[in-house]
């Protein structure tokens, strides 16, 4: 059975800078894999290649179709939801508005997935009116990932979904992620510094190092990787 | 490189000559003709010091020809001065209404300057029009005497000669980088003791300064009239097209702006199809759009492409 | 890009976050002050209160189009020059339409739709190359659409004196000693209406929410799948629209000629400054604001005449953006990188 996703040979670059020598990975559906690596290792980029945010050469399959080089608005209309850097939420806009535009791409009525995500985000429900901006930021963090579950989407790629927040917060959010993957069988493409907690959430990950992938394959192996272990796990 | 000074030296050797031979194979109208492209010329090189270096946005620069015009026009009519004579000090008075503009415009910048600059020009020939006692309100004021066309042709490319080796001196010395530096990186610039407020606003002088001698010539050559409705809006818009297709940022393309703005829409006016007065307009404004579109850089830009890929062929 | 154009650019590629508390307090208490100032003036003299209507109505229109440049900058960061010719133009296709039969109403919802179609075609095919360019290549461009517009109409219906039959008729309404002309009162009703159409358009519904997210944050918007090129687009045909209203509601007084909406085009910078130039709400409040101050001036401040009404509106515009360049109602912006 072919991967939801396929990356092959994929390169990008930002002006003069090669960002992306040559990435090539696959994600199976209701999969949840990981992308890892350091600071400039090229994983944001490879998530801004996948919506298009990036301008990219090589190949990129979504359910067996070639992904156009159009916009990252295509990129969303095929199923593809995608958590930036920085959240991608509207500040300006409230909690509600938010998670309306959310659904900008379904037909009909969205109350059951205004539903859903209360479900799993109880405190939204209270603060449809608050501007988003003035929530904090694991607030923010939970809105996004809200905001990317209204669109019903068939990929869920997470850009550092850790990043700037506290640990407990951090784990409360890795449990949603787990949870939808477990119960609506969600696939998700998260790229993470925490390299601990990715491998826990993980099946399968891949480490980018330059521009390129270094090392891959199921979390349980590269948990025990020795290269692995010293420079992202820490012992 | 010798060989690109040598052929530069030439080409302007070349179009020096040139312009001095002109006015022997033309009839009085259309030296008259040639005479306004020198004036734009002026106007437009000045311009290009405050937009093109030190990148704030004026479209105001037809006020500051009023400036200039309507000083030479009082001056000879109410004083009976040489006309030659009003030129200096017509440059004198733009410049400090330069200044002056200059200032306030320190605190603002892109959009909101082109704003500013743009109701400034709106607003000076209101005001030719409610002080009457001075400027002669909507019939304006005319000079005492004129120029031929002939001597318009010679004064004004003199003057625009003189005019381009100042703004050449001016911008390859100390003062240019720093007007560039105040364009590319204000942070640096400031930190590294160039005082930005000062040479923003210097700019801003001598770009009036520039205007308002062009507008000097500009009275003399539409008969003498200095009058509010010469100074409209589409003057200003038409310096701000003439920068836009020379090229902001370069001198020589300057020439080619000047030329554009001076003579298209007369000639557009000959032309069959569109004669009318405002078929004119028609024209210019495709043409304007159409280069905008076609040519970011202005005609310089095509020439320094058609440059690179001659080189590149060789 | 050249270093000119990154610097000139600069401004059009960051994007202003404007998180946090609402209007200031001081400002709505001075607006209130003005409200009563100017009831109270129109209640003890007549001359005043005449002058107020007739500055509301004018102000109006100046809203109008104030509205038409701020939709556009908001989205864009970029300022029409041409938003005043644009509506000229659609003024001279509702006259042509009257011309040929239609009633005024009909000449008028028709000439909108038209306005709508002309402002979409024109970001589509004029602006859309540019519009990642430098400030000043798109101020250009609307300077030269500008020229363009202008030149053709008057090459096609020429530049002398036309009228168009007034759509509120010449009643005046009298209310004790004052007089009201029905015109005016007209056009109050008009622009109140399309500004109301407008804020539900961008409150309630889907479209208009794409809108604003586009507005505000275009790549996030991309993101959730909306076509921010479209949204633009709608935007200009929605700008083109209101200049089309300001036109056609400015027209009795002005005289069908194609200079009618170059002043108003100044009054309409004033008031989108006064306003704040990204707040639609302060567009309308600033032409109102503007429109009774010229007035009023006009009227009691002898020095003050015909002729100094656009170097007071300059004054006024150059003013605010020594003092306070946000406006009225524009928030003190966080710029985003």
């Amino acid at each position: 059975m072919a991967a939801l996703l396929e990356l092959e040979n994929v390169r990008a670059r930002y002006g003069p800078v090669q960002a992306l020598h040559g990435v090539s990975l696959e994600v199976d559906e209701g999969q949840i894999v990981a992308v890892l690596g350091a600071n400039g290792a090229g994983k944001t980029t490879t998530l801004r290649a996948i919506s298009n945010s990036v301008r990219r050469e090589g190949s990129i399959r979504f359910a067996g179709k070639s992904v156009g080089r159009g916009g990252p608005d295509d990129v969303a209309r095929l199923g593809i939801a995608h958590v930036p850097e920085g959240r991608g939420t509207f500040a300006e806009l409230t909690v509600w508005e938010n998670l309306r535009l959310g659904a900008y791409t379904r037909r009909g009525s969205i109350k059951d997935d205004l539903a859903r995500v209360s479900a799993h985000f109880p405190w939204i429900d209270e603060r449809r009116d608050q501007q988003s901006g003035t929530l904090s930021g694991g607030e923010q963090q939970m809105l996004a990932l809200a905001r990317a579950l209204m669109q019903r989407p068939r990929l869920l790629l997470l850009d550092e979904p850790s990043l700037g927040l506290a640990p407990k917060l951090v784990t409360e959010i890795f449990r949603i992620i787990k949870d939808l993957n477990d119960v609506e069988g969600l696939t998700v493409l998260v790229v993470e510094q925490n390299a601990h907690i990715a491998l826990q959430l993980a099946q399968k990950a891949y480490v980018l190092e330059v521009g390129r992938v270094a090392l891959s394959g199921p979390s349980t192996e590269l948990q025990q990787h020795e290269s692995v272990r010293r420079s992202y796990l820490g012992y | 490189m010798r060989a690109g000074r040598h052929s530069r030296l030439i080409v302007i050797a070349a179009t020096v000559v040139a312009i001095g031979l002109l006015p022997s194979a033309l009839d009085g109208y259309h030296q008259g003709l040639a005479a306004r492209v020198a004036i734009y010329f002026i106007a437009i090189l000045g311009l290009n010091i405050l937009t093109g270096y030190t990148g704030q946005i004026s479209i105001g620069h037809g006020a500051f020809m009023a400036i200039g015009g309507y000083t030479t026009a009082i001056l000879s009519h109410d004083h009976h001065m040489n006309l030659l004579l009003t030129l200096p000090i017509a440059l004198a008075i733009s410049f400090v209404v330069g200044l002056l503009v200059g200032l306030p415009a320190l605190r603002l910048s892109g959009v909101y300057l082109a704003l500013a600059t743009f109701a400034f020009a709106v607003s000076v020939p209101q005001l030719a029009l409610k002080f009457s006692k001075f400027t002669g309100g909507s019939n304006g004021t005319q000079t005492d005497t004129s120029f031929s066309h002939l001597k318009l042709y010679v004064v004004g490319w003199i003057c625009a000669g003189i005019s381009l080796v100042l703004a050449w001196l001016l911008l390859r010395g100390r003062i240019g980088r720093a007007f560039r530096a105040t364009r590319d990186s204000p942070v640096a610039a400031a930190s590294s003791g160039v005082s930005l407020p000062i040479y923003k606003t210097l700019a801003f002088g001598v770009s009036a300064a520039y205007a308002g001698v062009a507008g000097s010539l500009y009275v003399i050559a539409t008969n003498g009239f200095a009058q509010p409705q010469e100074f409209g809006v589409t003057l200003s818009l038409q310096l701000l097209i003439g920068a836009a297709v020379a090229g902001f940022g370069s001198l020589w393309g300057v020439l080619a702006g000047a030329a554009f703005v001076g003579l298209l829409p007369t000639i557009s006016a000959s032309a069959p199809l569109i004669g009318s007065a405002h078929g004119q307009d028609v024209v210019f404004g495709l043409i304007v759009i159409l280069i905008m579109l076609l040519l970011p850089n202005g005609v310089v830009g095509l020439f320094a492409a058609v440059g690179r890929r001659r080189h590149a062929r060789s | 890009m050249s270093a000119l154009a990154r610097k000139l650019g600069v401004v059009a590629q960051r994007r202003k976050s404007t998180v946090g508390a609402g209007v200031s307090l001081p400002i709505v208490g001075a607006l209130v002050a003005v409200a009563i100032f100017l009831v109270v003036g129109s209640l003890s003299s007549s001359i005043f209160a005449q002058q107020t209507v007739a500055g509301l109505a004018q102000g109006a229109v100046f809203g109008s189009l104030a509205l038409a440049l701020v939709l556009i900058y908001r989205a864009t960061e970029v300022i029409n020059f041409a938003q005043g010719e644009m509506g000229m133009a659609m003024t001279y296709v509702g006259y042509q339409l009257t011309l040929w039969g239609l009633s005024y109403w009909l000449a008028f919802t028709l000439t909108l739709a038209i306005a709508f179609v002309f402002g979409v075609v024109v970001q589509l095919t004029v602006i859309r190359p540019v519009q990642h360019r430098s400030v000043i290549a798109v101020v250009i461009v609307t300077v030269g659409l500008f020229i363009l517009t202008d030149g053709i109409v008057t090459w096609i219906w020429g530049a002398d004196l036309k009228f168009m039959a007034a759509p509120f008729g010449n009643q005046v309404y009298h209310a004790g000693s004052v007089a009201f002309a029905r015109q005016d009162l007209g056009v109050l009703l008009v622009s109140i209406l399309s500004v109301i159409l407008l804020w539900v358009l961008f409150q309630f519904t889907k479209l208009g929410l794409a809108m604003r997210a586009a507005a505000l944050r275009p790549a996030a918007a991309a993101l959730v799948g909306i076509r921010v090129n479209w949204m633009l687009a709608i935007g200009w045909g929605l700008a083109s629209v209101l200049g089309a209203v300001a036109g056609l509601m400015t027209e009795p007084t002005q005289f069908l000629q194609p200079t009618m909406m170059q002043a108003i085009l100044i009054y309409a910078f004033a008031a989108a400054v006064l306003g704040g130039l990204e707040s639609p709400a302060g567009a309308v409040i600033g032409g109102v604001l503007l429109g009774v101050f010229l007035n009023l001036v006009g009227q009691y401040v002898h020095f003050v005449t015909s002729e100094l009404r656009l170097p007071a509106a300059f004054a006024v515009l150059l003013i605010v953006l020594v003092v306070k360049p946000t406006g009225l109602l524009g928030r003190t912006q966080v710029r985003r990188v």
